[in-house]
């Protein structure tokens, strides 16, 4: 696939992740150990080459970087000491303040749904997250039985817990916004 | 009585009660306080630092300075909020500009000097193994678990004070010292897929599957956990990955604080079994211990 090329990206992502990606030598052991590998399609040792190699619309429209769980266990083995899961985690951040639309539609909208209810209360609550999510993921029909089943056993509360200061956690919100 | 301030985390609000409630119960039993951090909010979990990377150490940062305030060391009992509180606290206390921007952004100083630590740490480490099996009531023969850490309090490397992350044995050596016959593993900080529990179901099964797969092969016949979000993930997921790769295993989780609470005697222990979606208590009275 013949992409326009973004020759400032590897600079770009060790600006803002403060991470070396130069200093990648596909050795490959990110890739082998990562268990989310079957469900990429860029392998994380091939998505620190893409950075190098200026692939940007590759990369920021990819599953891979939505697929990744960030367990960590990449940059855990890195011979070379790159921090994998935080360029993988300023790759994100780069496709959503750019607009890229998101191969895996419902994963930043989960995250969406999820800050949002921080910003409401301050702490996540089951039935604002599941309704925000489900509402708008048009999900509606999985994991109903399990729903069911958890507020059967107290699992799910319906009161949300609200923090006192969230003035605080407004200014947060608003401090951070990009 | 020694007292630390504590983080519960959201899901003790409502999953994974029962975690909170055995933890504060078993401080108690073995000489600790855990004073709830007043007024904390949620850490960001994985979304914070996913989406928005400011926002993923402003969050945790004003918990910081709520710590900080109180003076105390901090005890965790969830990997999420551990690994988010505490990578937090690396970044500000390491880089003066980003800890003076949270600062204004929170209002509050986030220089928190104090120790974080796992519940688990507190207990092999503070506490020991040694004196936890004298307070043994009811040893728990006829549990063979495996221990299972999850990823994020092993990772990265930093995340792990006291303990081995390659193969940690803290809960090992704490469940031995309860009685249990304990199995050893190669999955401990292998990842369960929690984040992606909800969105991508079809992935996160396949990893339960092949976690509760490797379980039983090791001859374990329950999981115990030190995170709620593996918890619900392992057992939200357990049929699923049952259905669709068509095996047979019935292996309960249990969170450590529980099994401690079981073997230590005390009285709330029968109730927090019920709340579970892979019921442990068919295993418990098999064992003799329900």
């Amino acid at each position: 696939m013949i992409n326009a090329l973004s020759s400032g990206l590897e600079r770009e992502v060790e600006e803002r992740s403060g991470e070396k990606a130069r200093l990648c030598y596909q050795c490959g052991k990110c890739s082998t150990g990562c268990l989310f590998n079957f469900a990429m399609d860029i392998l994380p040792h091939r998505a620190m080459k893409l950075v190098q190699y200026g692939q940007k619309e590759r990369l920021l429209a990819s599953h891979a970087i939505w697929i990744c769980a960030s367990c960590v266990t990449c940059t855990a083995r890195c011979p070379n000491d790159i921090d994998i899961a935080r360029v993988i985690d300023t790759l994100r951040e780069m496709a959503l303040e750019e607009g890229i639309k998101p191969a895996e539609k419902n994963i930043p909208l989960f995250h969406r749904c999820f800050l949002g209810n921080i910003q409401a209360t301050g702490r996540i609550s089951e039935p604002i997250l599941m309704g925000s999510y489900k509402t708008l993921s048009g999900d509606l029909l999985s994991d109903m039985g399990l729903a069911a089943e958890m507020l059967r056993k107290g699992k799910i509360k319906l009161i949300p817990s609200v923090v006192k200061g969230r003035r605080d956690i407004r200014r947060i919100f608003k401090e951070t916004r990009r | 009585m020694k007292t630390y301030s504590f983080f519960p985390g959201c899901s003790q609000l409502s999953s994974a009660e029962e975690y909170g409630v055995s933890a504060h119960e078993v401080a108690e039993a073995l000489g600790f306080h855990l004073e709830p951090l007043k007024d904390w909010n949620c850490c960001g979990a994985s979304s914070a630092h996913m989406t928005n990377h400011l926002l993923s150490v402003a969050l945790p940062g004003r918990d910081l300075a709520l710590a900080r305030a109180v003076g105390r060391d901090l005890v965790v009992v969830c990997a999420a909020c551990y690994h988010n509180l505490k990578s937090a606290r690396m970044q500000i206390l390491k880089d003066e500009s980003l800890a003076a921007e949270v600062e204004q952004i929170a209002g509050l100083n986030p220089r928190y000097q104090g120790r974080i630590v796992h519940l688990l740490d507190v207990v092999v480490e503070g506490v020991g193994p040694g004196k936890v099996r004298e307070r043994v009531r009811k040893p728990l023969e006829g549990l063979r678990p495996v221990s299972y850490y999850g990823c994020l309090m092993a990772r990265p490397r930093e995340m792990m004070e006291g303990d081995d992350p390659d193969n940690p044995r803290n809960m090992d050596e704490l469940l031995a010292a309860l009685g249990a016959e304990v199995k050893p593993w190669s999955y401990k900080t292998d990842c369960c897929g929690g984040s992606l529990s909800l969105t991508r179901t079809d992935v996160v099964v396949r990893l339960v599957d092949r976690l509760f797969e490797a379980a039983e092969e090791a001859g374990a016949n329950c999981m115990v956990a030190a995170c709620p979000m593996c918890l619900a993930n392992l057992e939200m997921r357990q049929k699923e990955g049952k259905l669709r790769f068509n095996v047979e295993y019935d292996l309960p989780v249990f969170f450590f604080t529980e099994l401690m609470g079981l073997a230590l005697g005390l009285a709330g222990a029968g109730e927090w079994f019920s709340r579970h979606l892979v019921d442990p208590r068919p295993l418990l009275s098999r064992a003799g211990l329900g």
